[in-house]
């Protein structure tokens, strides 16, 4: 089971949960395992489509799959996902 | 320019720092740092830095101070409400540190005026608050050649990062394009801890000042996450995109481009235009999209009133070969309806800023 860590703005989507176990040996997999969980985050991952939207970023430990082998990336069960949106906070 | 021997004084702790010396305070003291906007990342940015001895402090903001504000913003006061922010902010850093320059930039920052802003300061620290803004400071700090201190806070999360500099990735490195408008709420509408831009502002003062000086090593190529409620830092690698539009090998983004269309957002038309339009019998369509309430107690007498909830079954009494412009109470509403009317195929639509609080009474 890889862990995977659900950002601030899309916690409502995940039932408040700030991380999810979810399984698969790629990142499409655990994606799909958790999107099964929390049908509710598919709509902000992916776009209509099917692909990840391009203001969401989901790295492997500290490396962004982009630079990986994209959604194919391999996970282990030690494994940590993180999902990081753009957010655009600051002043108001 | 020199230390004076108050300067000395002042900056005593810093200066038998062997990393800084009285020749890094000098560095600070001739350096010029632009801050973008003055509110929750601002505030704090721009009190470390003028007490740090920051020689010259730009800020760009064209608010005014309201208490809502001061739950983060501690550069201002409840002395301060009702007062322009620029004038609030530089009376309190002049009063932390009377030695340093403040300029007043009263205005949003735009493609128009942007590079030429920018390019008059070593370093900038984007603390705006709208994807817009974001990108527009990214590119003009990739065009100018600028370090950007970047940073982004949402209810309990923040994110740092420092963009631009000559080796490192951007902003659009890590994010190529931006949310399309309502899919991320504001810190306006999704709330925010107010000691997290704090937080996260000091960590791109302490940026701003490693930059300055050429000491330690930036954020560059790293994003570092923040999560106030866990408590927990974290890392991730950035790395610069190849393909990147502006600071990529083939880039297509070579000046300014209309941000508010690339993040989807209407365009805009201010009331004032409007009403001059209207008095000049200009051929277009106004659309009030409010409740028929609001409409009644007051009303421009050339709109329409589709109320926005009937806006997608009502929207072929709209001529859509004419120029239609869209107006609400304060401009929120107004602008979804401007993104569906555009989304349904109408080619030119306008969105009127400030909504019919900011029409003139006749």
């Amino acid at each position: 089971m890889a862990t995977i860590l659900i950002p601030t703005p899309l916690r409502q989507y995940a039932g408040g949960q700030s991380s999810v176990d979810a399984t698969g040996s790629s990142v499409s997999e655990v994606l799909a395992s958790l999107t099964s969980q929390h049908p509710a985050l598919k709509n902000h991952l992916y776009n209509d489509e099917g692909r990840l939207r391009s203001f969401v970023n989901i790295y492997v430990n500290d490396e962004d799959i982009r630079y990986l082998d994209k959604e194919k990336t391999a996970v282990a069960a030690a494994d940590t996902l993180s999902i990081v949106p753009s957010i655009a906070g600051g002043a108001a | 320019m020199s230390l004076t021997a108050e300067e000395l004084e002042r900056y005593s702790r810093h200066i038998m720092l062997p990393e800084m010396g009285a020749e890094g305070q000098e560095k600070l003291k001739n350096s010029k740092v632009l801050l973008v906007g003055t509110g929750g990342l601002g505030a704090p940015l721009g009190l470390y830095l003028a007490a740090a001895g920051v020689g010259t402090i730009g800020l760009v903001d064209f608010d005014t101070v309201s208490v809502s504000n001061l739950q983060r913003q501690v550069i201002h006061g409840t002395k301060d409400i009702g007062r322009r922010k620029l004038d609030s902010a530089a009376d309190t850093l002049l009063d932390i540190n009377p030695n340093i320059n403040i300029v007043k930039h009263e205005l949003a920052l735009t493609s128009e005026n942007a590079l030429a802003i920018v390019g008059a300061y070593d370093v900038v620290a984007d603390g705006t608050d709208n994807f817009p803004t974001r990108y527009l400071v990214n590119d003009a700090c990739v065009l100018t050649g600028k370090p950007n201190a970047y940073g982004s806070i949402f209810r309990f999360e923040g994110q740092a990062s420092v963009f631009a500099t000559e080796e490192g990735p951007c902003y659009r490195c890590l994010y190529p394009e931006p949310p399309p408008p309502g899919l991320v709420p504001s810190c306006a509408e999704g709330g925010v801890l107010g000691i997290l831009p704090g937080v996260i502002g000091l960590i791109q003062a302490t940026e701003v000042v490693k930059i300055l000086l050429g000491i330690g090593q930036t954020l560059a190529g790293r994003l570092l996450l923040y999560d106030a409620m866990n408590m927990k830092f974290r890392e991730l690698k950035l790395r610069k995109n190849p393909d990147c539009p502006v600071c990529g090998t083939n880039r297509t983004v070579t000046k300014l481009i209309d941000y508010h269309q690339f993040c989807g957002m209407p365009k805009e038309i201010s009331a004032l235009e409007v009403k001059a339009k209207l008095a000049r019998k200009d051929d277009f369509v106004l659309i009030d999209v409010r409740e028929p309430h609001e409409h009644q107690a007051r009303n421009i007498p050339e709109a329409t009133l589709i109320p926005l909830g009937q806006l997608p079954q009502r929207m072929l009494e709209i001529d859509r070969s004419k120029l239609v412009i869209v107006h609400c109470k304060s401009g929120m509403r107004s602008a979804k309806a401007c993104t569906l009317l555009r989304e349904s195929g109408y080619p030119n639509v306008l969105n009127m800023t400030g909504g019919i609080d900011a029409y003139p009474a006749s």
